[in-house]
């Protein structure tokens, strides 16, 4: 298993070199001087041409690259070019409200797509299955920016019971220390401030955890389709066991492996494309602090987001690989 | 004879399919006494599965279901028992082994998770008893290294043991009556008899009554005390196992004994039944073999004949005539 995790580890290694090299590619690759964004149309030549040199723009893509890529080792992001700050500082807050987000989506991803999978699949062609079926049919066919409308004007407008937009109350605001609102609430003894935290949290959550639980739900109840048919679910069925149990237990150990890979694959994907609710609910996450440097033609806060997103990426699928043992003592790790 | 510890009483099980009702059982009636050694036997088809998963309460439902007919065990009628008290007699009382080996035990479980919970299910012991209890069950069934094998998948076993962990499993409430669906037929030629030596054993150790189901004869005559042939989901002879050997009264009896290889014979070529098992429900009239029977008459076509006899009971005009 260590032997599997270190060899894993190292694997990475071309991946995320070929990552970089791809976020540079494309950086290059679109139109238009750095030099002139950051000193605006009216800058003389020479302006530009001593720019470019200190910026390291005269030289040779290969040589850019690796400077870029040491860099990067270094932990140096580059420096934004709309607030003149290190990305590697001002990103982590943006980190820890997406990952915080995503985190919450993704629990109630798992915990309503899991069970409404398993029950449409213990009873099948029943009227709760096709229910489950077809909400998670619009679920998947949903799109974000109008649930997340629908949630504001229901909830927030209408009702009056959630609030719509942020991570938290302008006149209450939560003072950091992780930045993951939730943790900062609770080392501070803030019940209060924790309880509107979770408030703010509901809509963008529920908006942002649609598409994985429809895409779970199905996966699951496929899969448990499957295992229920099995004859060691006959043989537990045999000893007296009971159905709930053999349900809970014995079936969902074995069609994990797929849930757990769509899991996977969607956590990924929550991470780095929360950008259309962040927008929407105007969470200051990743997705909307690149959806603002886009807007500036940042580029290197774009460039940064878009490498941490793909870093977050592969890790995430790195850990489901691992946890792919923990489910099937079948799968070997050499 | 000891007492009847299960009784089948007209049992008819269907299958309810888009095509309309599919009779797979149709109205049979054996008997197993303690610590009995029952042989069912038959073609694939037959219904021989379908009667022990009724009687396990573990049809596929829908679209099985029990249309007619009594299961009872020790007297009490079973065959639309509550599924509370099913759970209770499922493992405890009645337990079963399954043709495939290979695939039924959970592959993601231990043996001792598996094993265990047999026993944990129906016994309130401690862990350390309920360890011990795994380790005796695997000893019992002739598995070398028990402790070890508790910590084991399924997979690291080869099929000759995995059918002995499914056998100690069902051993493992002291049943009275093991069901065994083709225990023997995915395993090759000595380990069948070996499994099949260890059931004998365990037969006479503990009195548990078996109902082995089987389309291989040469198992029953291994082992059996008495016989239930069975063809299109009915019963064609009934009888003890010497009997039914030596003077069949059925044409399919025959024709069955007559199928098995003669290690020392001087065949060319094996004896076949021509055709293959009637479609259920597709015979309306008559004797359900009379398509593939030499010996059918004319009344054969016509008439449905009875099961009729006392210890040696058959379904057959033509040995009814000539009783």
């Amino acid at each position: 298993m260590l032997y599997y995790s270190v060899k894993r580890l190292l694997m990475l290694i071309p991946v995320l070199l070929g990552m970089t090299l791809i976020v540079f590619g494309i950086i290059h690759a679109i139109p238009g001087n750095p030099a002139l964004t950051i000193l605006g149309t009216k800058a003389t030549p020479e302006a530009i041409h001593s720019l470019n040199k200190s910026l390291g723009l005269d030289n040779p893509w290969y040589v850019q690259y690796f400077s870029y890529l040491k860099d990067i080792l270094s932990g140096n992001l580059g420096t934004s070019i709309q607030t003149n700050s290190p990305i590697s500082s001002e990103i982590w807050p943006h980190l820890a409200a997406t990952i915080e987000l995503s985190f919450v989506a993704m629990i109630i991803a798992v915990f309503v797509g899991i069970n409404a999978g398993i029950i449409s699949a213990w009873k099948q062609n029943s009227f709760l299955d096709y229910t489950a079926m077809i909400l998670a049919l619009i679920g998947v066919s949903m799109p974000v920016f109008w649930l997340g409308l629908l949630e504001q004007w229901g909830f927030s407008i209408k009702l009056q019971w959630l609030p719509s937009i942020g991570r938290d109350d302008i006149r209450n605001s939560v003072n950091p220390i992780t930045n993951l609102y939730l943790i900062d609430t609770l080392l501070q003894g803030r019940f209060d401030q924790f309880w509107m935290v979770i408030r703010h949290l509901i809509l963008p959550a529920i908006a942002l955890a649609t598409i994985p639980t429809a895409i779970i739900a199905r996966m699951t109840r496929s899969s448990m389709l499957e295992v229920l048919k099995s004859d060691y679910i006959r043989t537990a069925k045999a000893k007296g066991q009971r159905m709930i149990w053999i349900v809970y237990k014995y079936a969902l150990k074995n069609a994990f492996i797929p849930i757990l890979t769509v899991i996977g694959l969607q956590t990924g994907l929550l991470l780095g494309g929360a950008i259309l609710t962040e927008t929407i609910f105007g969470w200051p996450g990743v997705g909307l602090y690149i959806y603002n440097a886009i807007q500036y033609r940042d580029y290197p806060v774009i460039q940064s987001g878009i490498l941490v997103i793909a870093f977050i990426f592969v890790m995430v699928n790195f850990i489901v690989d691992l946890l792919y043992g923990l489910f099937d003592p079948r799968i070997k790790y050499r | 004879m000891s007492e009847a510890i299960l009784k089948v009483d007209g049992l008819k099980t269907s299958f309810f399919t888009d095509d309309g009702e599919v009779p797979a059982v149709d109205g049979i009636n054996f008997s197993v006494n303690e610590g009995e050694i029952l042989g069912i036997v038959g073609e694939s088809g037959c219904g021989k599965s379908v009667t022990s998963l009724s009687i396990m309460g573990l049809l596929p439902s829908p679209p099985g279901k029990i249309v007619g007919g009594h299961i009872y065990y020790k007297g009490e009628d079973i065959s639309h028992a509550k599924e509370s008290r099913m759970r209770k007699l499922r493992g405890n009382d009645i337990a079963m082994i399954f043709q495939e080996p290979m695939t039924s035990l959970n592959p993601v479980f231990t043996i001792g998770d598996q094993l265990i919970e047999a026993i944990r299910l129906h016994n309130h012991l401690s862990k350390q008893a309920l360890t011990d209890r795994a380790v005796e069950l695997l000893k019992l069934v002739g598995l070398p290294r028990a402790k070890e094998l508790l910590n084991e998948y399924p997979h690291e076993l080869s099929g000759g043991m995995r059918q002995r962990v499914m056998i100690a499993m069902a051993m493992s409430c002291n049943p009275k009556v093991l069901i065994a669906d083709e225990p023997t037929t995915a395993l090759d030629v000595t380990i069948q008899a070996q499994i099949l030596d260890l059931m004998v054993k365990l037969n006479k150790e503990t009195n548990t009554a078996i109902i082995m189901i089987t389309h291989d004869l040469g198992v029953v005559a291994q082992m059996c005390n008495r016989v239930v042939v069975m063809y299109a989901g009915k019963v064609v002879e009934e009888g003890d196992v010497k009997d039914i050997f030596n003077h069949p009264k059925h044409p399919y009896t025959e024709g069955l004994i007559q199928s098995i290889p003669d290690l020392y014979g001087k065949k060319d070529k094996l004896y076949t039944i021509k055709g293959s098992v009637p479609k259920p429900g597709s015979i309306r009239q008559g004797c359900l073999f009379a398509p593939r029977c030499e010996f059918v008459m004319d009344k054969c076509k016509e008439n449905t004949p009875e099961l009729l006899g006392d210890s040696h009971k058959s379904r057959c005009f033509l040995h009814q005539e000539q009783a």
